[in-house]
């Protein structure tokens, strides 16, 4: 049983980036996060979503899941779509690795998630679609100063 | 994302303001590309002081302004990165690439 869960669930349309990133950001705020950490969870957040709408579905019409879960000081994030799917998982994480090299894509969307998040762990299946899930602890140093500011 | 471009010379200095996502890309992109139209321009500056958030989709569309401008034998700075933007940029290893200033 989490302490707390939210479940989210959008149109792969580019416009949603901000808002999923916004969302788990402000679930997260919960935990008293430092502002960098809040930073790296919105970073990897945009990364998992826009990996969906850009390889999950090719930029057409599908639905994401966003789930946030949070247990004591750990947060929990997946990202879900049923697009296409990942034919070489292990590939697809190198980085610099793009398979639409033609657009500008850095490659760096895995590695961005795997940095910024204690955990990552992907799985997929070609013509199923894909999961993400992103844990990462949160320092209590954030809260620490806010309850020395309350005293 | 706004895009303010000013030219000078063989100098272009770009000033983005806003969120650096895949969803700006494109038009930051195009908006740069049509800046450099003019093949005189060798020096791009990027000025990224009013950019709250950018991931890797940013990153992306630097390494292309790269490419474009190494092929001119020019080269692309990166000025006023916030914390949490100059993180990426450093994890990414683009600072081999461009100036960082």
């Amino acid at each position: 049983m989490f302490d707390n869960e939210i479940h989210l669930s959008f149109m792969s349309k580019s416009q949603n980036e901000g808002f999923a990133r916004m969302v788990a950001s402000s679930f997260v705020s919960q935990l008293d996060p430092t502002i960098e950490e809040l930073s790296d969870i919105r970073t990897a957040v945009s990364e998992a979503v826009t990996n969906a709408v850009i390889h999950g579905y090719d930029n057409k019409n599908g639905t994401i899941y966003m789930d946030c879960y949070c247990e004591g000081k750990t947060v929990t994030i997946t990202i879900r779509d049923d697009g296409n799917g990942i034919d070489d998982v292990e590939l697809a994480m190198q980085p610099f690795y793009t398979s639409k090299p033609n657009l500008d894509r850095s490659g760096m969307g895995f590695s961005v998630m795997e940095a910024f998040m204690d955990k990552i762990s992907v799985e997929s299946e070609p013509n199923v679609g894909t999961t993400v899930t992103m844990v990462k602890t949160i320092d209590s140093s954030g809260a620490y100063v806010k309850e020395k500011q309350d005293e | 994302m706004k895009i303010i471009g000013t030219a000078e010379g063989k100098k272009l200095y770009v000033h983005l303001i806003g969120e650096l996502d895949h969803h700006s890309a494109k038009k930051t992109r195009d908006d740069i590309d049509r800046l450099l139209m003019n093949s005189y321009i060798t020096e791009l500056t990027i000025d990224m002081k009013d950019v709250s958030f950018m991931d890797s989709s940013g990153l992306g569309v630097i390494l292309g302004r790269y490419k474009i401008l190494a092929e001119r034998k020019g080269s692309v700075r990166i000025c006023g990165a916030n914390r949490s933007v100059d993180k990426i940029l450093r994890m990414s290893g683009i600072y081999s690439l461009v100036e960082r200033s």
